[in-house]
């Protein structure tokens, strides 16, 4: 009978060695959609809300190898720029709950008493609202915009990273090696800033990579109706709906947009993955 | 007075003298620690047994003010600080460290060897005038503290899990005396080692003492290593002392009869 740390550790390895092609691959394709979005930026041939009713709904050719949209613009222009949106908002969003979310688990599982009290019960106020209502709300409130919808995942978001942050504290915070910082005359920021905060690193890692594509499919979703990315901004679920109307004459319209979607979401899926079976497994020997 | 009765041997002031120290946990009927009163000498091993559950490490955490007493007082140094919070309780930190059973939950397993073995000094060290590991380079203080704990020097890069048992609890020893305490609380400091490394261990400890001239309270529920560290040994049961004596009278016959019990164990 192998040791269960032994065990863990093994189907660990073997894991992530499994995985190992996936992540490589992974993180070549976002290089790639982000080094694409960059160059089209740089060198752009087309303008993409530049409209030519002329050249409207063409077929590919050499000036147009994705041929051009209802009004007209450049349809690779508009889906490299798009993933650079999408992308780009998504990661703000994702950035922005951590910068709530870190430090405030942090503070709530080191502190305990009333300030987690308090902590938990405004974390369950936000967490009783799924993420599409907040963001169709918010909208209705403050209008739609990416802005708006960037702010509403964020409200959302943050409570998951600090529950995270808050449990993992909780439970390390409890260990030898805390009580001794304490008797050295650690100062709480240092306990955390030096002593927990590597501990959360790896799970923070792990759950923002598997969230980055679900943050993904919600932009384009929520720009998809409308409440998202506003024309003539070029972002993939606002695409897919432009292009609606011309799905019996134009499909390819709507699958090259959705296409990319779905490609993106499942690279960020499987490095989410990667990254799970990385960092789950406990480093730590039992003695 | 009280000093003369607990321990009639010296004449020096003691570098830690507790008095009538008691601790009760919120809901329990019985003190976790009660009326526990010594004095203890610069240089001197005083050992501490008991089975599980006794009180010992409760009162090395009172000791160390991770938990606070209900009453009596901890003189350390000659200055009480049982009371002393924060600011006030901090320039006292440095005379008196610990070194827990188990070395794998001590260490914290995301920091590299020297960044855990720094801590003590860089919070309580500086200003202080350290005799064997004065400070030059922080370099040169981790390769001291590895020397002086027999580990080689390359350790310091290396993570808590690429060390073995032995080699852990060396480490945390070491963290202990780089700042030169007056006072090492010893829980248990062998329990979670095999035989081989315990036997190192001790050696280690006891060549620490005459040589940096420490004071240990070793608290063990291993009558055997206490016996061979001690000067004097206590016999706690039920979070009290009921029995104290010097080492060479262990099996004297006027011993209580829970330490005759506890020796025909051994």
């Amino acid at each position: 009978m192998m040791p269960k740390s032994a065990a863990l550790r093994l189907s660990g390895a073997s894991k992530s060695n499994k995985h190992g092609w996936q992540a490589i691959l992974a993180a070549l394709f976002v290089l790639l959609v982000l080094a694409a979005s960059a160059y089209t930026f740089l060198y752009l041939k087309h303008d993409p809300t530049l409209t030519d009713l002329r050249g409207r709904l063409q077929g590919s050719s050499a000036l147009h190898p994705f041929g051009t949209d209802h009004l007209g613009r450049d349809v690779l222009t508009r889906l490299l720029l798009g993933g650079g949106q999408t992308i780009g908002y998504s990661l703000l969003a994702l950035g922005a709950a951590l910068v709530i979310g870190i430090p405030l688990g942090l503070i709530a599982g080191y502190r305990r008493g009333w300030v987690d009290r308090l902590f938990m019960r405004i974390a369950d106020g936000f967490l009783a609202f799924p993420d599409t209502i907040v963001a169709i709300v918010l909208s209705g409130l403050l209008g739609a915009g990416i802005g708006n919808l960037v702010l509403a995942i964020v409200l959302v978001k943050w409570v998951s990273y600090a529950r995270l942050v808050r449990s993992t504290v909780l439970s390390e915070s409890q260990k030898d090696y805390i009580r001794i910082a304490r008797t050295n005359g650690l100062s709480d920021a240092r306990i955390m800033t030096k002593h927990l905060l590597p501990h959360i690193a790896g799970h923070v890692l792990v759950l923002a990579s598997l969230d980055i594509g679900k943050i993904i499919l919600l932009i384009s979703s929520l720009s998809y109706i409308g409440l998202g990315a506003q024309p003539p901004t070029p972002e993939w679920g606002a695409m897919l709906n432009d292009s609606r109307p011309y799905f019996q004459s134009r499909p390819e319209l709507m699958v090259y947009p959705g296409l990319a979607i779905v490609s993106v979401v499942l690279i960020a899926n499987m490095l989410g993955d990667y990254l799970r079976d990385r960092f789950d497994v406990k480093k730590e020997v039992q003695p | 007075m009280i000093r003369q009765l607990l321990h009639p041997f010296s004449s020096a002031a003691p570098v830690l003298s507790v008095d009538g120290l008691t601790r009760t946990y919120a809901g329990a009927e019985r003190p976790a620690v009660q009326n526990v009163s010594f004095a203890l000498d610069r240089g001197e091993c005083l050992g501490l047994v008991g089975e599980s559950g006794c009180g010992k490490s409760t009162l090395a955490r009172c000791l160390m003010r991770i938990e606070d007493a209900d009453r009596g007082s901890i003189l350390l140094g000659g200055q009480d600080i049982a009371r002393l919070n924060g600011r006030r309780l901090r320039p006292h930190r440095r005379k008196i460290q610990i070194v827990f059973q188990n070395p794998t939950a001590a260490l914290n397993p995301k920091l590299r060897i020297a960044d855990s073995l720094i801590d003590p000094y860089q919070q309580l060290g500086q200003g202080a005038k350290l005799t064997h590991f004065a400070y030059t380079s922080r370099d040169a203080y981790i390769r001291r503290l590895l020397e002086a704990v027999e580990l080689p020097a390359e350790l310091a890069g290396r993570y808590p899990h690429e060390l073995s048992g032995g080699q852990r609890q060396r480490v945390t020893i070491a963290r202990a005396i780089g700042i030169e305490p007056d006072v090492v609380v010893l829980d248990e400091p062998t329990a979670s080692l095999d035989v081989i490394s315990q036997g190192a261990v001790l050696d280690l400890l006891d060549g620490l003492r005459t040589s940096l001239g420490l004071s240990y309270l070793f608290i063990s529920h291993d009558l055997a290593a206490v016996h061979r560290m001690s000067q004097r040994v206590m016999v706690m049961r039920g979070g009290e002392i009921v029995d104290r004596f010097s080492a060479n009278d262990l099996f004297a016959e006027k011993r209580h009869p829970y330490t005759k019990e506890l020796i025909s164990i051994f």
